[in-house]
């Protein structure tokens, strides 16, 4: 199979493959095995011609690539080493298993978690022993504060070294242990398939998170009889998914009385593709919709019930739904202290119904008065079912005094953004253009940061699964690497990442991975030469002492910086389009530009006013109830239309 | 994790005592997944004890927390997330009996001995080793009668003294471990895919 257009990801045409027992499979046979985009849990994509009957004699890295294979993996993100080398030679002859490699470890966690931010389906890393391993930890750590299920493999030196200090040892799955859901250390050939088998199946159902399986070099090296499929050994892990119908019937009761209810909805959303069920059930009971950081796109932008999204840089709308409201119906939402503010004072006067799939995230921070542990998509099923039977008994409260209360809040405090005085560029105007231009069908990825909040705020988020950021670790150095992995998981897509300098100068080698690989993303650092979020702290919070948060220095006597490194140059050094912007009336031509280069990773240095903040803001600690518009400047909660 | 001295056990006002049974999949590691989940969810464990069962695949933890209701349903939670954890029952004091053992070095010469005796036998503990100035008690019982078995043997001298962690069985007939047994032998139904 050909492939014709231009949006590649694969080897770059005129590239020379390197000799592989079979063809490299081109984007299309890999984007034809992946199932549609928001398809739940994994599952076996094509009919196995071997499968449990005849048991075959293999090694065990022989039985680790047959296991991923079986699994429907189609790319890992890795970089090999001594412990892992046994895995990595069958892992040269599959047909069906991509490899893709990386840079550094952390590029290859990042992107396989982009990679299943996209699909819904788990993504997958590999590393070597020791310090292979323990670069895995940030994206490990990364995807499991935001649920994100990924499989982790690692190799271990041979089981008899285990415990001696031996050379590249580290005890990962013990330092992995507060950051995974589950991990596992191998150390019988026999056993690897079967642990592979379970890691999916725990990343990917229930919470989904990262899960680690850790194997010893003599298991991968020992000849062991390969069965599939192959049973789980798995007696404590049985994830709820189904809600308790009274907790429905009682929330859904609460619903049609609440005369100031609000919709709290979270990632769980997305995760469990319950998107469109969300609208229905929004349309249903015409309830407001606040959508979190990690939930952007889980409810469209641009529909009139969606507030914005809340919290410490959230829309003063949405956060006033929440701190006025007398109903919370949390979905998929973990009531973060970025959204909550000071816990004792938010939304003091509503009760709480919790709908998560994780007990241990209801009642954690705020109690439920109605919990629902289930699937988010099963629970907005139901709970739309329920709505639909209250109705029929009774009259729904009204709720038109709510809405003239929070559309007044939405006319008098829209977000917006000064145009710096210097003529120089406002990077919200840059987020805002990319936005535009792209549209909701391109995928953005943000780093950590400024941008990170403009791109939340200012890009009109209207699908789940195209919205990709560090939510709750915060890990400046996703952008490039988690767009990458994006780009694999969905070829067609154009993928933008919004990045920041100080994040791009974290995990930018990955541009080398993109070019040589053929991963045309599109990267757009928003310059300001600092570490701006942080010095937007310094401003108001330390008095204007800039305390090691300028990344550039500024020559005396002149406004430029000395940009260093320079963006451009370095985006040409990793075979990427390089391009610079300075001023406004550039902006669109030059994202233009770069929606036209597809042949290529392309990098665009905007060039922004240094000192732009990110307003609205709860600061750090406070309650909602003081969210500042602009520096000194609280919202009127008695406004009216 | 680690016992505190008998003498300063000092509850917090709005905590109070709680003893979990938990039966967990015997295999390496469980028991620093159990013990890092309270340390990093910043839950203290007052004591824990870990052994065999009657089923050679599972282990028994009895663990004492001391801690308010609503830390005790996170704590809870968040050990039931485990993905060895295979169940967990709260034993209330009124329904389970509860153990703990206690080896104790006490100084008893020609002179003391008597009474150093005298007190093992109201206490209905025995002596299980005996030294020309000491003899070394073991005791079993609830935690009461061995801080009051401590408290009466201390003016003859403590040199040396060991308690292990509480165990814990529900009374009645009734096991905790028929319902948790049934996955681990489904567990081999389960396919893959």
């Amino acid at each position: 199979m050909t492939d014709q257009t231009t949006t590649t990801v694969g080897p770059r045409a005129g590239q020379t493959s390197p000799a592989r027992q079979g063809p490299v499979p081109s984007p299309r046979d890999l984007a034809a095995r992946a199932p549609a985009r928001d398809a739940a849990a994994p599952a076996p994509r094509r009919p196995d011609e071997q499968s449990a009957a005849q048991p075959v004699l293999m090694t065990g890295a022989q039985t680790l690539v047959a296991a991923l294979e079986r699994l429907g993996v189609d790319v890992v993100f890795g970089i090999p080493g001594g412990a892992i080398l046994p895995a990595y030679d069958p892992l040269f002859d599959s047909r069906s298993v991509r490899h893709i490699l990386v840079r550094h470890e952390q590029g290859a966690g990042h992107a396989a978690a982009g990679y299943a931010q996209v699909t819904g389906r788990p993504g997958v890393c590999i590393a070597t022993s020791g310090p292979g391993a323990t670069n895995l930890v940030t994206p490990l750590a990364d995807a499991y504060m935001d649920s994100v299920p990924v499989v982790a493999i690692t190799g271990q030196v041979p089981s008899g070294l285990i415990g001696t200090d031996g050379f590249q040892e580290a005890d990962i799955a013990g330092i992995t242990l507060p950051v995974t859901k589950h991990n596992f250390l191998v150390t019988e050939a026999g056993d690897i398939a079967r642990t592979v088998a379970e890691a999916f199946h725990v990343a990917a159902t229930g919470r989904p998170g990262p899960v680690l399986v850790d194997i010893a070099k003599d298991a991968l090296q020992a000849k062991t009889q390969f069965r599939w499929p192959v049973p789980f050994d798995l007696p404590g892990y049985h994830p709820v998914t189904r809600p308790h119908s009274r907790q429905v019937r009682e929330a859904a009761r609460m619903m049609m009385a609440a005369q100031r209810p609000v919709l709290y909805v979270g990632g769980g959303v997305i995760k469990a593709g319950a998107s469109a069920d969300l609208l229905a059930l929004a349309e249903l009971t015409g309830m407001p919709v606040v959508t979190t950081l990690m939930a952007r796109g889980a409810f469209p932008s641009s529909h009139p019930q969606n507030m914005g999204m809340p919290g410490m840089h959230g829309k003063v709308a949405a956060v006033g739904a929440l701190q006025k409201a007398d109903l919370l119906v949390a979905l998929g939402a973990r009531f973060d202290d970025r959204v909550t503010g000071r816990l004792d004072s938010f939304a003091p006067g509503a009760a709480v119904v919790h709908a998560d799939i994780d007990p241990a995230e209801i009642s954690k921070n705020r109690h439920a008065e109605v919990p629902i542990v289930g699937d988010c998509r099963e629970v907005i099923i139901e709970l739309t079912a329920a709505v639909r039977a209250e109705r029929e008994s009774g009259d729904q409260a009204d709720l038109s005094a709510w809405w003239s209360q929070l559309e007044a809040w939405r006319a008098t405090y829209p977000l917006g953004y000064d145009e710096p005085e210097d003529g120089s560029l406002a990077p919200q105007h840059v987020i805002e253009r990319i936005g535009k231009l792209a549209g909701p069908d391109a995928v953005y990825v943000a780093g950590v940061g400024q941008h990170q909040m403009w791109a939340a705020q200012f890009i009109e988020h209207e699908r789940p699964r195209h919205w990709l950021n560090s939510g709750g670790l915060g890990t400046m150095g996703y952008a490039v690497p988690a767009a990458m992995g994006a780009k694999v998981g969905t070829p067609d897509s154009a993928v933008w990442a919004i990045d920041g300098d100080g994040c791009f100068q974290m995990t930018n080698q990955e541009l080398a991975t993109c070019t040589v690989e053929g991963i045309p993303i599109k990267v757009a650092i928003i310059n300001n030469g600092n570490l701006g979020m942080v010095r937007q702290w310094q401003t108001l919070f330390y008095n204007e002492r800039y305390s090691q948060t300028d990344l550039d220095r500024v020559e005396q006597g002149t406004s430029a910086g000395t940009r260093i490194p320079d963006f451009v140059k370095l985006a040409e050094a990793y075979g990427c389009a390089g391009l610079r912007c300075e001023t406004a009336s550039e902006v669109d031509a030059v994202i233009k530009q770069a929606m036209e280069i597809n042949d290529r990773p392309v990098v665009i240095d905007f060039i922004v006013h240094r000192d732009a903040m990110v307003w609205p803001m709860v600061p750090a600690g406070t309650s909602n109830d003081d969210i500042k518009v602009a520096r000194d400047m609280a919202p009127d909660w008695d406004v009216t239309e | 994790m680690s016992q505190p001295p008998v003498r300063l056990r000092e509850q917090e006002p709005s905590a109070s005592r709680h003893t979990l049974s938990v039966l967990v999949e015997n295999k390496p590691g469980v028991l620093v997944r159990i013990a890092g989940l309270f340390s990093r969810r910043g839950f203290n464990i007052e004591s824990l004890a870990v052994g065999p069962t009657e089923h050679h695949e599972i282990s028994r933890m009895t663990i004492v927390v001391n801690c308010a209701e609503r830390p005790l349903e996170q704590v809870t939670k968040q050990l039931n997330k485990l993905i060895n954890v295979l169940k967990i029952v709260e034993l209330e004091p009124a329904v389970a009996v509860q153990r703990e053992l206690l080896l104790v070095k006490v100084r008893a010469d020609a002179e003391t001995r008597s009474r150093v005796l005298e007190t093992v036998a109201l206490f209905r503990a025995k002596v299980v080793d005996v030294a020309q100035d000491a003899v070394t008690v073991e005791a079993t019982g609830n935690r009461d009668k061995l801080d009051a078995l401590i408290r009466v043997l201390e003016p003859f001298g403590i040199k040396e003294l060991v308690q292990s962690g509480m165990v814990a069985l529900g009374r009645g007939s009734k096991s905790i471990t028929d319902r948790a047994l049934r996955p681990i032998e489904r567990g081999a139904a389960g396919p893959a895919q």
